[in-house]
């Protein structure tokens, strides 16, 4: 029952990466007995399970995840939101509209128009039907400041960090409020703009370097040299 | 141009460009090159270039050609108008038609299409230089770019041909010999689970010529692979080895 690769080493589709009685994980798929890499990605082992965990990924809904969506499309009763999925979601008028909802006297666009943000949670998803979105939770709705990111959704659970270390260290370096949408996109908002970049920066060091170890201290590292910069100028500005 | 050479081989048993029979041309590829693509790659072989773009899976428009219970694959060869000698006419020909399909199928069995039901994944194959296969090298290159879009593959799928000139059976066959020579053999594998999945014949070949050009494109193929998976993996060790 060898195993064919060491922890964290980097395989392409359809790399051999165990032969016998170990267990299919994440992007992985059984043949004969034997468990090969179905992506890009980095192999992790967990006792007998085999996980890859993807450089590059898409998002497939699942119930209970919170997401960030655009409206694409208003309509007669809801509106359709693209949630960088390759299924587009749907957001019924009545869970947004409180009071029971008639088609005559709402305006739709009034509400949420093409182009409006939301985060919202997957409350219906199966195979057969385009998952359905709720905005009945406090801290779900429209959007209405702050900065957004993209990146691949594989990469969500780096920016969070082992229990939440590296999400919680950008938060407080920044003081941004942050808001990870399980599909790839990710909220900042913060007292100023230069705050919300430099999260935005720490962000996008992070996609790059996801599949890199120690990660969380070169962060914190950059922010704190980052800050200091800032600090600098705004004391040389003050001077002249 | 059109004019046959006296000899596709010559005396020293060099070729044309200088190669040996079983000697590929040289192969430079790159992953990842669209930004706007959901995945790409880009293959030069030879004189060949190749770009590849993958989109998806995605909505499936139109609507009706969605399928319940799995992703459908569509796939576009065309070859840009300055990619030949004579100015070729950007409307899809019939080869360009034919092409796109026999692509589309050898790519088909490495893909997971169940996973992702009522979703549509897109390949666009672009020539913009062609100097014999084609195909072979739009199927390594159209593998890459799915894979780099992250779509769930069983294998990579990578392609080369072979083929008989002047009574040798050669590798890789560059335009001149493939018009002019005997016979080519274009073949498609997925290397980890030994599967091919093309596998055609142009001309004449007895059944001994015939077993040694497959057998000599499939250990093609399996050059042709090592560059693939280095490509592939090129694109993210480079930000490894600015760390280190």
């Amino acid at each position: 029952m060898p195993t064919f690769f060491e922890r964290r080493q980097l395989v392409t589709p359809g790399d051999l990466l165990a032969e016998g009685t170990y267990v299919t994980g994440e992007n992985t798929y059984k043949e004969n007995n034997k468990i090969y890499a179905s992506r890009l990605g980095l192999v992790e082992y967990e006792d007998k399970k085999i996980n890859v965990v993807a450089l590059r990924a898409f998002y497939i809904p699942k119930l209970g995840d919170t997401v960030i969506g655009t409206i694409v499309e208003v309509g007669f009763s809801g509106w359709t939101l693209d949630i960088s999925s390759p299924y587009l979601a749907i957001l019924r008028a009545s869970e947004v509209l409180s009071r029971p909802f008639r088609p005559q006297e709402n305006d739709l666009a009034k509400v949420l128009d093409v182009g409006d943000l939301v985060i919202a949670k997957i409350m219906a998803y199966d195979r057969a039907h385009d998952p359905r979105l709720t905005v009945g939770e406090p801290g779900l709705g429209k959007i209405t400041r702050g900065q957004v990111v993209k990146m691949t959704p594989t990469k969500i659970p780096r920016v969070i960090g082992r229990k939440g270390s590296m999400v919680s260290m950008i938060k407080q370096e920044t003081g941004c409020h942050i808001i990870l949408g399980q599909n790839g996109v990710i909220l900042i908002t913060g007292k100023s703009l230069k705050d919300e970049q430099l999260a935005m920066t720490a962000l996008r060091k992070i996609e790059c370097e996801s599949h890199t170890s120690g990660l969380t201290d070169r962060i914190s590292q950059m922010l704190k040299k980052e800050k200091a910069k800032q600090k600098e100028e705004i004391k040389n500005e003050s001077k002249t | 141009m059109s004019q046959k050479p006296e000899k596709l081989i010559d005396k020293k048993g060099l070729r044309l460009d200088g190669r040996k029979p079983e000697e590929l041309r040289s192969i430079k590829i790159e992953v990842g090159i669209l930004p706007n693509a959901d995945g790409s790659a880009y293959i030069q072989q030879g004189k060949n270039k190749i770009l590849a773009g993958v989109y998806g899976p995605r909505e499936m428009h139109p609507k009706h050609l969605a399928r319940p219970d799995r992703t459908v694959l569509r796939c576009r060869y065309h070859m840009a108008p300055f990619s030949v000698q004579e100015r070729k006419s950007p409307a899809p020909s019939r080869r360009d038609i034919e092409l796109s399909k026999v692509i589309r199928e050898s790519l088909q069995p490495a893909i997971f299409l169940e996973y992702y039901p009522r979703t549509g994944i897109d390949i666009f194959v672009e020539i913009l230089q062609a100097d014999g296969g084609t195909r072979c090298a739009s199927i390594t290159a159209a593998s890459l770019a799915l894979a780099d879009a992250g779509i769930p593959m069983r294998d990579l799928v990578v392609a080369c041909a072979a083929g008989k000139v002047d009574d040798t059976i050669v590798l890789d066959l560059m335009d001149t010999e493939d018009k002019k020579g005997g016979a080519d053999v274009p073949v498609a594998l997925m290397p980890n689970l030994n599967a091919i999945t093309l596998l055609q014949m142009d001309g004449i070949l007895t059944f001994e010529e015939f077993e040694k050009a497959v057998n000599l494109a499939l250990k093609g193929c399996r050059k042709i692979y090592t560059m693939q998976k280095e490509a592939l993996k090129a694109k993210y060790e480079s930000v490894k080895e600015v760390e280190e």
